[in-house]
């Protein structure tokens, strides 16, 4: 598979082992920072990519089983990379009793794709998450790192058109 | 209090749901507006204050120690609230939400009617300051605790205050204390459970973002009294603003000498680190918890050994809950006795519970214990909102239960709300009106337990999906009639087998739905239908030709043009091309869109 940055130079690209280095300088020898390591280095590449995870493993001491036994456990950690900006859509019970449902529909119907998903233009992936403790203002969804309270799906529309940007997406078809 | 020589205070309250409301727009534009030096105001922010139906919020204090507190509010607001308010001392009475010279006023009772202990400073004081933490007698307690107080007179201080462990399992925390300081050993961990898991609870990110100092001032008298040097804060990842609050909070308690080495100039040492959790419902069980810390899958053990015998790396451990270390100061310093005067005979303080759903004013609302449901509900949370029927409040999360009107007389109180079936747990409270499906709802949170599940022990890995295809093939329109006898087997099983409280537990959503709204399952299965109008298999919607005023708002959301009529005349909705989205009823200004 191609490797190549398709994030806006947000994230370090795979091939370049400096992060790596400097996330198993800083908890190396801490014992039990499997977690730590594997969040910094998320958040160094976007994503939990196999040839980092190996190296990984190989520098801080770990058999690579082990960091992907953690990996695939929290809800967290990622094994694909996420588009430009990440939407989580709450569905804690007050954002679920308030029409959680109906908001993921309606972005999953604008937006053309599942949960889990990135759109083709790696502009946005879909996440849906479990209460991300605004429950006063629900239904919300984070988009990057803005918070949307008190949706209704006729308004999901709107929203999303202020992240999609000048390369247009399938949103400003109609 | 007005200070720094200033006329008025102004603070905003500055927490996650502030934000997500627009408080940032709001901080600029106070921040540009008095940078001339035109007004007679010092400027401040807060952690949330719990008036979280009128974010953003900003409490101006006069020199006399009153307080107007204004909701709703925006940038565009500010330049005429500075103008009125802060020039002229004139109060612009529309945007009030609490008047200290009015107790009548407005919103005013949501906090009159509450018994704030736990969350005493938040929305008081800036978060990120400990000085200001300091000067309203903040580490006091600490500071007296360890120099003039023996571990063992602290435990008896909590001991006698009755206090029980906030986090939902409710054990008596003095008790727990001790256990970890008769535990034998040098080295022992404590750790605050901040891995606020429950949907629906966020008290505990409300007291990490407003009253850091509160946590880690219970932490300090903790670790003094069982004898622990090293902490840990095990907080959820999604809580950016609680992490950075913590981090700037533990900062300074180094910069000030209340952790690390010889604090309060004792030869006691106490280290306080965050660990940051990555995303796992069953890491807020203890066992599951150490496990992640130790960099291991999150998986619960079974007990014995208990935590405060062999916990972390095999030490002795003791682990509370935020809201529970955040109580600790204000008891060594009001004393045992202030804090068991509040509450029931076996429920002593105060509970925060976290309004949410369709309530009027979602929030923060801490109450004594032995309130009932209705006055927190109703005088706290202003009943329900857009005036609608209440049919039920869910408490604890995915290990609790729904009570229904007729449990409202029900005592805010541990046993007692376990007897009704529900649990107080970490203190969500989710109220449904009459349009909240309590077949949909129990499918949600087995779906919730479903996911979360470990997947270590049989019972809750697979029980729970066999549970949970039932109740959607009840949502769908298919249930069996043998459905409901099945759920009941099914949930005694799993709660008998389960390892750990997540399975233990996860059937108590749809036993207490089964127990109190049984009528609703049988709608579904014998009569095919849903009579709150929500789960979409079993709903026909159409539009009240009486109250329809033709806008054609919902012509244009239909993504199957199902809806049809003249402007300005009653629309009708073609029933068969109707795919029941409910786009229409979200777009109505009318509410004329009818799912029954």
């Amino acid at each position: 598979m191609a490797k190549e940055c398709t994030c806006n130079n947000r994230f370090a690209d795979v091939s370049d082992l400096g992060p790596v280095d400097e996330i198993v300088e800083k908890y190396g020898q801490e014992k039990g920072a499997l977690i730590p390591l594997l969040q910094e280095t998320q958040d160094a590449y976007g994503y939990l990519d196999e040839d980092v995870m190996r190296e990984l493993a190989k520098r801080a001491g770990y058999q690579l089983s082990q960091l992907y036994g953690v990996a695939t456990f929290f809800s967290q950690f990622r094994l694909k990379p996420i588009g430009e900006y990440l939407i989580r859509v709450c569905h804690g019970t007050a954002c679920h009793v308030a029409g959680a449902t109906q908001i993921s529909d309606e972005v999953i119907n604008q937006l053309g794709i599942k949960e889990g998903e990135t759109t083709p233009d790696n502009r946005f992936t879909l996440e849906s998450v479990m209460c991300l403790g605004a429950c006063a203002l629900a239904p919300i969804m984070v988009v990057g790192d803005d918070t949307h309270g008190k949706l209704k799906p006729t308004g999901i529309k709107k929203i999303l058109k202020k992240y999609a940007g000048d390369s247009g997406s399938q949103e400003e078809e109609e | 209090m007005a200070e720094n020589g200033h006329k008025y205070k102004l603070v905003l309250g500055y927490g996650t749901c502030g934000i997500a409301a627009g408080a940032t727009a709001v901080k600029d534009a106070l921040e540009d507006a008095v940078k001339g030096g035109d007004y007679d105001v010092d400027l401040d922010f807060a952690g949330c204050m719990g008036y979280c139906f009128k974010e953003p919020v900003i409490e101006i204090f006069d020199s006399a120690g009153g307080s107007v507190i204004y909701g709703d509010m925006t940038a565009k607001k500010v330049p005429q609230l500075l103008d009125e308010h802060v020039a002229k001392g004139q109060v612009i009475e529309d945007w009030v939400i609490k008047d200290s010279d009015d107790p009548t006023a407005h919103e005013g009772d949501f906090l009159e009617n509450q018994h704030r202990v736990v969350l005493r400073n938040c929305g008081k004081i800036n978060p990120e300051s400990i000085d200001e933490y300091i000067e309203i007698g903040g580490y006091e307690a600490a500071r007296r605790a360890l120099t003039g107080m023996t571990p063992e007179e602290v435990i008896d201080e909590v001991s006698a205050s009755g206090i029980r462990g906030r986090g939902g399992a409710g054990f008596p925390t003095g008790t727990k204390w001790g256990f970890a300081r008769k535990s034998p050993g040098e080295d022992k961990y404590l750790i605050c459970n901040a891995d606020e898991g429950d949907p629906g609870a966020f008290m505990d990110r409300s007291v990490l973002e407003g009253d850091p100092h509160s946590v880690l001032e219970g932490m300090i008298l903790a670790g003094f009294a069982i004898g622990a040097r090293q902490a840990y804060i095990y907080c959820r990842a999604e809580y950016p603003l609680a992490l950075s609050r913590l981090d700037i909070a533990i900062r300074e308690c180094h910069e000030k000498g209340y952790l690390g080495k010889n604090i309060f100039g004792t030869d006691w040492e106490f280290d306080v680190r965050v660990k940051k959790g990555a995303g796992a419902f069953v890491c807020g069980e203890e066992t599951a918890m150490m496990a992640s810390m130790e960099g291991k899958r999150g998986m619960p053990r079974p007990r014995p050994p208990f935590p405060a015998n062999s916990g972390l790396w095999g030490k002795p451990t003791n682990i509370n809950n935020v809201e529970t270390f955040a109580a600790i100061p204000w008891i060594i310093n009001n004393g045992s006795a202030a804090y068991s005067a509040i509450g029931t005979e076996k429920s002593k303080g105060t509970k925060v519970f976290c309004l949410a759903g369709k309530v009027r004013r979602t929030g923060l609302a801490e109450v004594p214990m032995g309130y009932t449901l209705k006055q927190v509900i109703f005088d706290v949370g202003g009943g329900i909102a857009g005036g609608r029927e209440f049919k039920a409040v869910q408490m604890g999360g995915p290990s609790g239960g729904c009570l229904p009107e007729s449990k409202l007389d029900t005592q805010v109180d541990y046993d007692q709300i376990t007897a009704a079936g529900a649990i107080i747990g970490s203190g969500g409270m989710i109220v449904a009106d009459n349009r909240t499906c309590m077949v949909d709802l129990a499918r949600y949170f087995l779906s919730f337990t479903q996911d979360e599940s470990c997947g270590k022990c049989t019972p809750c890995r697979i029980g729970t999906k066999r549970m949970l295809e039932i109740l959607e093939r009840i949502c769908a329109g298919e249930g069996k009639p043998e459905d409901i006898d099945m759920l009941q087997t099914l949930a005694s099983d799993i709660m008998a087998s389960s390892l750990c409280a997540l399975g233990g537990t996860a059937p108590n959503p749809v036993l207490t739905t089964l127990r109190y709204f049984k009528n609703e399952y049988e709608d579904h299965i014998f009569n095919h239908k849903c009579t709150a109008g929500s789960c979409p298999a079993l709903i026909t919607l159409s539009i009240d030709a009486e109250t329809c005023t033709g806008c054609g708002a919902c012509v244009k959301v239909c993504p199957t043009e199902a809806i049809t009529g003249e402007k300005k005349q009653p629309h009708v909705i073609d029933a068969e091309a109707c795919i029941r989205c409910k786009m229409c009823l979200s777009r109505c200004p009318s509410e004329s869109i009818v799912a029954e």
